[in-house]
């Protein structure tokens, strides 16, 4: 799909896209308390991209990600099945979730389940497959190019 | 000492995974770890030993999935001792072998990781109790194989051998875990001890056991499984001398003489296991006999006394378990000195031909002594272990009365002798008629001498043990109790039996020549044409054939003939099981609010308008719409993520759609033909009106009490959330997120795979 550079577009999503990652990763962490969740913020994390696919093409994509898209999806089933295997050899049995509680000076305290890295894996898994999707689909087509 | 048999475990997966990685350069620290992982083994083996040999048995549990009561659980009895003393022992021959062996191979430091790894899975195996446990190892050993027999991956026949190994096994694989699961279902305990120690008995029981015995039979190359077996000596000789003599096919072996205490007395067990044992054995020695290949020669053996083995425990008295394991303990150490050996005779003459050999003896006296310790353990001559053992098992035989086994079993072993014969002096003798050497290049003598301190050692385990075997005695009537074993049994039948044994099998050998010009008649028979290797070919042939077809006829290419037959499916299937439990759809009652029906109209509108458009982008967007109102009236009745999801979801989903459009053309097609839109109508209709039945069906089937989501709610706090929907996602039903997201990163595989088509990641640089 050829997408024409619009300078509106580049302009905005330079606004926009910082943003929507900021919320999607926002979403992750509160996932537990409150709505969201792991799904909820790589999709969002996906629309993101999606911006940033439109107004600035398939090259921008790969440049704003830290690895290969199927990396990310390998990266986040590792995360999962990490955190999983943990409750293997300190909890009680595979998926066996844990926490721990810090106590940070000044901050209060904070707490991150096992849950939320859990959900850190899948978060990446969606990331991953929507910037599959786009890298493929958006790939230029043979005849053209 | 306290050390689990879980850190042992663990030590072998470490060191695998740290030799897999190192670099090349590090050869000799990769073989000093294999090594001490090993040695630590044996230490741990033999301060176990000592209760163990009294009869203790040491449990180690770590629980995995417990609500599929799937466990490692590990129990260190006599029979786990001994294979693992066998596994470490051995194993150590092997890396030090290898060491000297193939150490300026390129990929050295592969195959040391997979020998690790292999041997861990196998200690595994041998000690774990759990059936779903037991499987995950078996399992592993299949793998861990498959990667050494193929190990010489540019070569395609070492591909195709490794290929018919893992199929013929990971089938027996398949089988065994079908029969465990029978019979733990039928026995009420997923552990193997339960279950022998209140046998199953009915149909389901006998059914699970033949399938575990499949399992068996495949694993330990029984007739008609045996020809993956000579096939797997691709493997490089280390590896063959670990796996396909003295460890892997022995663990078939192994599950038999656990199932044995238990089900020796069920209707099919001595039957049919004794006679394909003997049948196993038969055939074994009769190729064996035939070999020229000094390797082959070996593997056909080691199917002959893996039959040997078989028929024993068929018996299922503890004389004859008794028998079995320590003929089971004296072959693993004869065979792998005897295939190390041939990895010397390999490395030295630059060949293992029987026909091309000549002067090795000459040339190597130490390693001629080392052959010939082995080979005449194999023979069953004393004072050698193997002499020791097979003079237990006709002992055995004897007592029990089973002339006609006895006699298939001498004769049988009569042919061993006589391949033990040929064997030493084809690969040592001076032979007139051969030429002087076959060529390849010598290995300077040093390499020798390091080659052959491992099967040397191996080989005088098998003197010492036989001079003194009541170290294995003890070892196995912990496991069975049996006559003692003894090096001078006094002047009784078995003894005889033996003599006869050795010296028929000497004549045979000075009558080769006649005895191969019988096998060369019979092999032009008809009989012979029967070749189970020729069976697996055909089958393969054939299963690609019927592939082809299915395929031919299921994946027809037409996308829209696809999606009607998933959605007609998606109908007809739970419609016969609404038709099961009946009831009425019910219309729900009670005014609705406002904001409710104009919801429902934004949901309805859209949809209509889809009906009528003609541009395919349009209709996209107008589903898209459909999507969003749904999420307006998930927020309406209080799910904020749900509608939060769908919304993304609909996003994500609208773009992708416009990319795949981008390629389709811009309209949809002009419908000419009336029945296939009246067809896709009915078909429409029919998913909408089946879903909105059923949601107004299950409405209808609220049951009063508490919800399974009230439970759910009460147990959220303890999880550390407020969001119960998380919650549940990330905890209560993690193990569903997990194979969610397993789906989806198969998806993701699935899009770069049918759109890029494997293409290299040379896109980057566009």
């Amino acid at each position: 799909m050829n997408v024409r550079q619009s300078l509106l577009a580049e302009t905005g999503s330079r606004t926009v896209v910082p943003t929507i990652f900021i919320v999607s990763l926002f979403l992750l962490v509160v996932g537990h308390d409150a709505p969201g969740g792991g799904f909820v913020g790589g999709l969002l994390a996906g629309a993101a991209l999606l911006v940033v696919f439109l107004s600035g093409g398939r090259n921008e994509v790969r440049t704003l990600l830290p690895l290969h898209p199927r990396s990310l999806v390998g990266l986040g089933m590792a995360v999962s099945i990490t955190v999983a295997s943990l409750g293997l050899v300190f909890g009680s049995s595979f998926l066996d979730a844990g926490k721990i509680t810090l106590d940070l000076w000044l901050v209060g305290e904070i707490s991150a389940g096992s849950s939320l890295l859990f959900d850190v894996g899948v978060y990446l898994v969606v990331v991953g497959l929507v910037a599959t999707v786009l890298m493929e689909l958006g790939r230029p087509e043979e005849s053209a190019s | 000492m306290n050390v689990s048999l879980l850190t042992i475990l663990s030590a072998y997966l470490a060191a695998a995974i740290l030799i897999g990685v190192a670099p090349t350069r590090f050869r000799r620290s990769t073989i000093a770890t294999a090594a001490a992982v090993m040695v630590g083994t044996l230490v741990w083996v033999l301060d176990q030993a000592g209760s163990v040999v009294n009869g203790d048995v040491h449990i180690e549990t770590l629980r995995w999935i417990p609500s599929l009561s799937v466990a490692f659980e590990l129990r260190i009895d006599a029979l786990a001792i001994t294979f693992i003393s066998l596994i470490s022992g051995v194993g150590l021959g092997i890396v030090a072998f290898s060491g000297a062996y193939m150490r300026t191979k390129p990929r050295f430091n592969r195959f040391l990781s997979l020998i690790v790894m292999f041997a861990g899975a196998m200690i595994g195996l041998s000690a774990t109790d759990n059936v779903f446990g037991l499987f995950v190892f078996w399992e592993l050993t299949t793998i861990t194989s498959y990667l050494l027999v193929g190990f010489d991956d540019e070569k395609a026949g070492s591909r195709s051998a490794a290929l018919q190994a893992v199929l013929t096994t990971g089938l027996g694989g398949l089988a065994l875990l079908g029969g465990l699961v029978l019979l733990a279902q039928a026995a009420g305990t997923a552990s193997l001890a339960g279950i022998v120690a209140s046998p199953p008995t009915g149909i389901v029981a006998t059914v699970g056991l033949s399938l575990a015995l499949v399992g068996a039979f495949t694993k330990s190359a029984q007739a008609p499984f045996h020809f993956w077996l000579p096939g797997a000596m691709a493997a490089p000789t280390p590896a063959s001398a670990y796996l396909h003599s003295a460890t892997m096919v022995k663990a078939g072996i192994l599950l038999l003489l656990r199932l044995a205490p238990g089900f020796n007395t069920a209707s099919i067990w001595t039957p049919v296991v004794v006679s394909v044992g003997l049948a196993t054995m038969v055939i074994g020695a009769w190729r064996a006999l035939r070999q020229t290949d000094l390797k082959l020669l070996l593997a056909y053996g080691t199917v002959s006394q893996l039959g040997f083995m078989t028929a024993l425990v068929g018996f299922g008295s503890p004389a004859m378990l008794h028998a079995a394991l320590a003929v089971l303990i004296s072959h693993a150490l004869f065979k792998s000195a005897l295939f190390l050996t041939v990895g010397a005779i390999d490395s030295t003459a630059g060949t293992r031909d029987i026909r091309k050999l000549s002067g090795v003896g000459l040339q190597h006296p130490l390693l001629a002594l080392t052959g010939a310790l082995a080979a005449a353990s194999m023979a069953g001559i004393a004072p050698l272990l193997g002499f020791v053992t097979k003079e237990a098992a006709f002992a055995a035989l004897i007592d029990a009365q089973k002339w006609a086994p006895l006699a298939i079993i001498a004769a049988s072993s009569a042919a061993t002798a006589a391949y033990s014969l040929k064997f030493w002096w084809g690969a040592f003798a001076t032979k007139p008629q051969s030429p002087e050497h076959a060529g390849g290049d010598p290995a300077p003598l040093r390499t020798i001498r390091t080659l052959i301190a491992a099967p040397l050692i191996l080989a005088s385990a098998g003197v010492v043990l036989g001079l003194a075997p009541g170290i294995v005695d003890r070892l196995v009537y912990a496991f069975a109790p049996g006559a003692k074993l003894v090096l001078w049994p006094g002047w009784k039948a078995a003894l005889a039996v033996s003599a006869t044994v050795v010296v028929l099998g000497v004549i045979m050998h000075i009558k080769r020549e006649s005895i191969d010009r019988a096998q060369q008649r019979f092999v032009g028979g008809r009989l012979s044409r029967i070749s189970a290797d020729e069976a697996y070919q055909w089958t393969i042939v054939a299963l690609n054939r019927v592939a082809d077809r299915i395929t031919g006829v299921v994946q027809h290419g037409s996308l829209p003939l696809y999606l009607a037959v998933i959605l007609t499916a998606v109908i007809a299937a739970p419609m016969v099981a609404f038709g099961f439990a009946g009831g009425v759809p019910t219309l729900p009652t009670g005014p609705f609010s406002l904001p409710e029906a104009g919801m429902a109209l934004l949901v309805v509108a859209p949809a209509l308008a889809a009906l009528r458009v003609s541009s395919r982008m349009v209709a996209v967007l107008l589903l898209g719409a459909v999507g969003y109102a749904m999420a307006g009236i998930f927020v309406l009745y209080g799910a904020p993520d749900l509608a939060l999801t769908l919304l993304l979801v609909e996003t994500v989903v609208i773009a992708i759609f416009a990319f795949v459009l981008s390629r389709l053309p811009r309209h949809f097609e002009i419908m000419v033909w009336r029945i296939r839109s009246a067809v896709r109508a009915a078909v429409a209709v029919g998913v909408g009106g089946f879903v909105a039945a059923a949601a107004l069906l299950a409405s209808g089937q609220r049951n009063p009490g508490p919800s399974p989501s009230a439970a759910y709610r009460d147990l959220a706090p303890a999880a550390g959330g407020k969001n119960i929907v998380n919650v549940i996602l990330t905890d209560f039903r993690a193990l569903d997120t997990l194979g969610e997201i397993t789906v989806i990163a198969t998806a993701a595989i699935g899009v770069a795979a049918l759109i890029s088509g494997f293409r290299t990641p040379v896109e980057e640089a566009e």
